[in-house]
């Protein structure tokens, strides 16, 4: 029997519109783009010219700091161009696709029977290796280390995220191989959390690694927490993180010889006409998602490449980022309210019961953007910890990465963390701060400070 | 509202950058946030949908639990008052007397503080902090209804600068600034803070008062006459009475009942930590009952029962209003416990055994109040230590 451990501290948001069971294959779209802003603290080397003919698995640019890791294209075609923002900042490499479907090459052969250092090389120029990251700071892992352990999980309790065992259904297979690639890459154990009292779930059979059930509200999916809880990461450890959807694509390499980049993406949210499931390539243009299946088409409606709680707000005209496994659209909440905040309430979303709204707490709700008031300094304390699960201290871990003070950082376990940890805490906080966002900045600091 | 909304919208582009009143912009925007929770929205990338709760909810919603106490205090000012000239009243005539003593404080308090608030938002150029709304409420309740109004004004100024202005505003002061008021009147004026005159509207210029008659508070009384307490009339008070209020004391601070009802408020919301209430109470409580187990004849205070002294004078206000104040109290939820239970102690500690303050909650609470960050300290020490034990083991 695997160990089951509960989290207790959490919070399930219900919001309308999860997505229904259904998978319809998105048609080849003409255009795929790899966004480097996906991929924090890399900076990109561009590698193939605008125009140079590209299959899938060709590499486009590759990060200047860790020149192994190649960031390659995941369809055949012609690099059409490379976008660039402010001060010439790379924001986008966009590949215009042809009728081909063409495939670099390469290692085809089971995992079992290949070195560390072959597994290595194979992932590292396929470019399935930024699906793997780290702990600390929650960036791409480096190949020069040898990670203590590597954590995988297997579900995704955000509000309205995608479910992974209906996403890994039919490519259980190619989920095993990646395991039996990434146990190569380990000293220590690669472990697997999975939803308690799932029993229908997959991932119940995975071989050759060490399973932990986790019960209870989000954040219990997020790979942060489960390594809180079976193993912490300790200073001077590093770890290597998975989600299981990513894993797949790491075993079709082995399987196939190629990086066969097709992933389900679930399209979820109030605002979507019929929430259900699309097989797509990455990269994918958000337009093919959510042609003719939104609700309305002016602009009071936000879509987001990701979940409500960690992703990113994003146009038709972008592309579908690089980890996410789901499309949310909802209201925005643009709209002045007079004097929403003497309310009542009885509709407004809120942990405290200082609306009527927690008279019914399990019904599902459209949540728009509304920010609900200005920033403030921290006020109200304690508010954190209820939906914080870890054995960190979340506000004053904030407070020092405010002060930009690194020993008091590493001393209140700023190895352990990644933003999407401390989403709930951002959803949550009475004042209104940036929290996600200081915590990418204090990780950037203290990138910077240790060298 | 549309129209208001539109003349907002229009009067706008004046306050923004650029605009002809761009250095009044923060002012305006006070107030225009205050009328229409504005439809900001969610930056491009984090959490995109936000909980409902803002802090000017939070203070509303303290200042909603102070109602009930300021209306009973109102009454029992007049009530007080007539008592003292001897005259029965109707509920109407009684409450109306003490509306009319306590609104212009609350007026001076408000008026006072949100204009000194405004400086600094000008000063700041950042938005109007919404922690004044409670102190402003807080101020008039806890002074003796006799206190001069530029007093008030003078306090509550002093108290907005140096108690939280020059922190940086609302979450980064030290101290509560109500309290802090307080203090101030209390050792800047201390003829005006105590005694037997003060407590009770008209008693200090003595017109009509009854012969004989008493404005001391309880707790006054109780340094010379243990728990023989009486009202102003010489008529012996009891336990139920303190539940109630009916007796001399500051404003919104007599009625333990009213103040539990603001309790049940703050609890229920979750606007208050339940952990410093109760750790408060049990403080008081058990230092009340050390104090009643080694009572002697030289203090007589010590032999109050220690359940009254949970009624008597500022203990359950201050528990429950002031010192819950989530920004000065400790900030740790083990933290809290100890902060809670050690305000309560001191709280009955104080007032018993040095008579020159029977108002010990205050002394106690300020103290908390500047110890509150050394506990959290110890708090936050353990979590490290036992990520540092993490790490030895793991090498071993």
């Amino acid at each position: 029997m695997s160990k089951v451990i509960k989290i207790k501290r959490g919070l399930d948001i219900k919001l309308v519109g999860s997505a229904q069971k259904e998978l319809t294959e998105l048609p080849k779209s003409k255009f795929y783009a790899i966004k480097p802003s996906d991929f924090p603290g890399v900076t990109p080397k561009v590698i193939t010219k605008v125009g140079e003919e590209v299959k899938a698995g060709t590499p486009l640019f590759y990060d200047k700091y860790n020149p192994e890791v190649m960031f390659t294209s995941p369809v055949s075609g012609k690099l059409s161009e490379i976008v660039r923002g402010e001060r010439r900042r790379i924001l986008e490499f966009v590949v215009e696709t042809n009728d081909k479907d063409e495939y670099e090459t390469f290692k085809q052969a089971d995992p079992k029977g290949l070195s560390r250092e072959e597994i290595k090389e194979n992932i590292l120029k396929s470019g399935a290796w930024a699906f793997i990251r780290q702990r600390p700071f929650a960036i791409i892992a480096k190949p020069s280390e040898t990670p203590r352990d590597i954590f995988i999980t297997s579900f995704d309790s955000a509000p309205l995220a995608a479910n992974i065992d209906f996403v890994v259904k039919d490519d259980f297979d190619a989920f095993q191989t990646g395991v039996d690639a990434l146990v190569k890459l380990t000293d220590g154990k690669v472990y697997l959390g999975i939803k308690a009292e799932e029993l229908t779930t997959p991932f119940k059979n995975t071989k050759n690694v060490e399973i932990t059930e986790f019960k209870g509200p989000h954040p219990a999916g997020n790979v942060g927490i489960q390594i809180n809880k079976v193993k912490p990461v300790n200073k001077g450890e590093v770890v290597w993180t998975l989600s299981a959807a990513d894993v797949i694509i790491i075993g079709r390499l082995f399987k196939t010889g190629k990086f066969d980049a097709k992933r389900i993406i679930a399209l979820a949210g109030s605002e979507v006409k019929n929430p259900q499931y699309y097989q797509a390539l990455l990269g994918a243009p958000i337009a093919d998602f959510v042609k003719d299946n939104l609700k309305t088409t002016d602009g009071d409606i936000r879509i987001i490449s990701g979940n409500v709680l960690t992703g990113e707000k994003v146009s038709e005209k972008d592309y579908l980022g690089f980890y996410e496994n789901v499309i949310t659209v909802i209201p925005e909440g643009n709209k002045p309210e007079f004097m929403g905040w003497a309310k009542l309430g009885r509709d407004k979303f809120s942990i405290s019961r200082t609306f009527f709204s927690w008279l019914n707490p399990n019904k599902e709700r459209v949540i728009d953007t509304k920010l609900h008031g200005g920033e403030r300094a921290y006020i109200v304390t304690g508010e954190m910890e209820k939906v914080f699960p870890m054995d960190i201290f979340p506000m004053q871990l904030l407070k020092a990465i405010h002060i930009k003070d690194l020993d008091l950082m590493e001393e209140l376990g700023i190895y352990e963390i990644a933003e999407e940890d401390f989403a709930l805490c951002e959803v949550i906080n009475t004042s209104k701060i940036e929290i996600q966002k200081n915590i990418r900045e204090g990780f950037e600091f203290a990138i910077k400070e240790l060298g | 509202m549309k129209g208001l909304l539109k003349y907002i919208e229009k009067i706008k582009p004046n306050f923004e950058k650029g605009g002809k009143h761009e250095k009044w912009g923060p002012i305006f925007e006070s107030f225009e946030t205050f009328l229409f929770v504005p439809g900001h929205t969610a930056p491009k990338k984090g959490a995109h949908i936000r909980d409902a709760m803002d802090t000017k909810r939070l203070m509303s919603i303290v200042v909603i639990a102070l109602i009930p106490a300021l209306l009973f205090g109102m009454w029992n000012v007049g009530y007080q008052h007539f008592m003292s000239i001897g005259k029965e009243m109707c509920f109407i005539k009684t409450f109306g007397y003490g509306f009319l003593k306590v609104l212009p404080i609350i007026i001076v308090s408000y008026v006072a503080g949100l204009g000194t608030e405004f400086i600094f938002v000008h000063i700041k150029q950042k938005e109007i902090e919404e922690g004044f709304l409670v102190s402003g409420m807080l101020i008039p309740l806890i002074i003796p209804v006799d206190t001069p109004l530029w007093m008030v004004a003078v306090a509550t100024i002093f108290a907005v600068i140096i108690g939280k202005e020059v922190f940086g505003g609302t979450g980064m002061n030290i101290v509560n600034p109500a309290l802090l008021a307080r203090a101030f009147l209390f050792f800047a004026y201390p003829s005006k803070m105590s005694g037997d005159k003060v407590w009770i509207a008209g008693l200090s210029e003595g017109q009509n008062v009854v012969d004989g008659f008493s404005g001391a508070t309880p707790l006054g009384q109780a340094v010379e006459n243990g728990s023989k307490i009486v009202d102003g009339l010489g008529h012996q008070l009891s336990t139920f009475d303190y539940f109630m209020g009916w007796i001399p004391g500051s404003i919104g601070e007599t009625s333990t009942l009213m103040i539990l009802l603001g309790a049940i408020l703050l609890l229920y919301t979750g606007v208050a930590s339940w952990k410093i209430m109760l750790s408060a109470f049990t403080g008081g409580a058990i230092m009340g009952i050390i104090l009643n187990i080694f009572a002697t004849d030289t203090n007589l205070a010590m032999s109050i029962p220690f359940y009254d002294h949970l009624l008597l004078g500022g203990f359950a206000f201050g528990m429950v209003f002031m010192a819950t104040d989530p920004v000065t109290a400790a900030q740790t939820e083990k933290g809290k416990w100890i902060y809670g239970f050690l305000a309560g102690f001191i709280a009955i500690l104080v007032r018993v055994l040095n008579p020159a303050y029977p108002e010990g909650v205050m002394m106690a609470i300020l103290l908390m109040n500047v110890m509150a960050p050394l506990i959290d300290h110890y708090v936050v020490r353990g979590n490290v230590k036992r990520r540092l034990k993490r790490i030895k083991v793991a090498n071993n």
